[in-house]
């Protein structure tokens, strides 16, 4: 492994995508669980495999786009979508979850014609739908590492502010927050950390790898930062554990960097049980 | 005179279809503290909504410290407190020093971090409610009473100059309600902060506050406590209907 890092950059690529992602996906995806936002998550991960299924089939057809990098109209499709969930759902005011389904729909709709225009299923786009450890190009990588930042720089200025938004927006409110705004920015943090993580687990697993290490740290944190930190290291950890068995057992790094997240979700349920039981047995 | 904290002139606000409040107006000077008394329904928290812009009138003036409300950005000068303690995200994983210094938030202004040092303000704004040994809990596996008092220190961080409270008690033991009204009416006395009050329990509050807003769906009275003291039962059963009664 260490040898095929040195001397691959493909896999050189893959693997500090990896480690990105590892960080920004949980670290976003405890805002995304604590406000009940997961379900968005997973409509725009189908928008944007709309957005990549289009671009391939473009390259196909139009000479000139035939070197393409799909993760663009990807970004494109996704933060689009974000966008419009977010119109539907002032629109549909009593209903705001209709948004969701009707975006996945419009999303999966698109993608399949674009996949039969594009006369079926490629190794390419098996690659966005799974993931991939050999197909991830250098700029693959800058643009994950822009991604990055804007996902940082967002965070560093709204931190406070998205923490009262996501725990109690009355009070938000009543302090005179620009809720609305800060949140419409959230969402396209969101839609461009999809788009992101997509080229790593694929578009199908992208809302796992966001919510899985959040589902796990919840039953061990108290604290919001704290649950902030434990995300990122059981995000972290299941990455670099699936990308590398990925790699040794020639598989879809998606599968198993989820398989890992979930075996690290029951371990720490587990291992919290058994403490319980050991604390409470002394007394 | 004190100048005028809050102004309302002819407010008038309907949900969709329930007329709510009809035609309000009064005024709260600088130092005031009252105590808003109504029935269940009478809009009493709606009328706290509209003082801080959560919602919007449909006709009328709102002005606080002198600026219409539309234009009036110094929220921090605002501290508030929800009716329902229930209202926020309650399986959300923080700590009650975290909710607290969320209190923070509008006073300090976007772009600027909690400094270092807040952690000495979370303290006082929980020892001046009771909960200072509860700072790493998390919030959600406090009794509501608890909960309650958490979010009053979480509006008394920033030290607001106006504090709107809408049944801060209710959930609180009989000693914690004294106690807190007591620290009401210190932070009314001492610093000259204006409180708005919500609340049921008129005789634990009536020898602390000094004006009294008698509301259901429209004001009915609106003056000093000794004048309110002077109303008789059978007024009140007229605005309130049956149920209420004034007990010396
Ligand atoms: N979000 C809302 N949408 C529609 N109607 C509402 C809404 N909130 C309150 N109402 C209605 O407005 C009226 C006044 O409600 P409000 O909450 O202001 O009463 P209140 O005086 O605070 O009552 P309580 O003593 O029970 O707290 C009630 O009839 C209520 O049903
Ligand atoms: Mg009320």
């Amino acid at each position: 492994m260490i040898e095929a890092l040195l001397n691959y950059p493909l896999i050189q690529n893959a693997f500090l995508s990896g480690l990105i992602i590892g960080i920004i996906a949980p670290l976003l995806g405890v805002f995304i669980v604590v406000r009940r936002m997961s379900l968005i998550a997973d409509a725009l991960s189908h928008v944007t495999l709309a957005g990549i299924a289009g671009s391939l089939y473009l390259s196909q057809s139009v000479a000139s786009l035939a070197l393409l990098n799909p993760i663009y109209l990807g970004i494109v499709a996704s933060v689009g979508g974000s966008i419009l969930i977010e119109r539907l759902r002032s629109l549909y005011k009593h209903y705001e979850e209709l948004a969701i389904p009707i975006i996945m729909s419009a999303g999966i709709g698109l993608s399949a014609i674009f996949i039969s225009l594009a006369s079926g299923f490629s190794t390419d786009l098996m690659s966005y739908l799974f993931g991939s450890v050999s197909v991830v190009s250098r700029q693959d990588l800058i643009v994950i590492s822009i991604i990055a930042l804007v996902v940082f720089v967002f965070l560093f200025l709204f931190f406070k502010e998205m923490f009262v938004l996501s725990f109690d927006e009355e009070f938000a409110k009543a302090t005179g927050l620009p809720s609305k705004w800060i949140h419409l920015l959230f969402i396209i943090v969101v839609a461009l950390v999809i788009a992101a993580s997509m080229r790593i687990v694929g578009i199908l697993l992208v809302s796992s790898l966001i919510t899985l290490p959040v589902a796990t740290a919840m039953r061990i944190s108290k604290g919001f930062k704290e649950t902030i930190l434990y995300s990122i290291i059981f995000g972290e950890s299941a990455v670099i554990i699936g990308l590398i068995s990925a790699f040794y057992l020639n598989l879809v790094p998606g599968g198993t960097i989820v398989i890992t997240s979930i075996i690290i979700l029951f371990f720490v349920i587990l291992v919290k049980k058994l403490v319980l039981s050991l604390r409470v047995g002394r007394r | 005179m004190t100048k005028p904290l809050i102004e309302l002139q002819n407010v008038s606000f309907q949900y969709e279809h329930t007329k709510v409040l009809h035609n309000i107006s009064f005024s709260v000077s600088e130092g005031d503290f009252l105590a808003i008394l109504g029935p269940n329904g009478s809009g009493k928290s709606t009328l706290l909504k509209l003082l801080l812009g959560i919602v919007k009138p449909l006709s009328g003036e709102i002005k606080l410290f002198g600026e219409s409300i539309n234009s009036f950005h110094n929220r921090e000068w605002v501290g508030y407190v929800s009716q329902k303690s229930n209202a926020f995200n309650s399986a959300f994983p923080a700590t009650v020093e975290e909710v607290v210094k969320s209190g923070l938030t509008k006073k300090l202004g976007l772009f600027r971090r909690i400094p270092k040092n807040a952690n000495r303000l979370v303290r006082n704004a929980l020892e001046s409610v009771g909960m200072e040994n509860y700072m790493s809990r998390n919030i959600g596996q406090l009794s509501g009473g608890q909960q309650q008092r958490v979010f009053i220190a979480r509006a008394l961080i920033a030290e607001p100059k106006l504090l709107i409270l809408d049944e801060p008690t209710v959930g609180i033991d009989h000693e914690n309600v004294q106690s807190f009204y007591d620290m009401l009416a210190t932070l009314n006395k001492e610093q000259q902060k204006t409180i708005i009050l919500v609340t049921h329990d008129v005789d634990t509050v009536s020898n602390r506050i000094s004006h009294v807003a008698c509301l259901n769906h429209t004001i009915h009275f609106h003056g000093f406590k000794k004048d309110f003291d002077t109303i008789s039962n059978n007024k009140l059963n007229d605005w309130y209907g049956h149920s209420v009664r004034k007990i010396h």
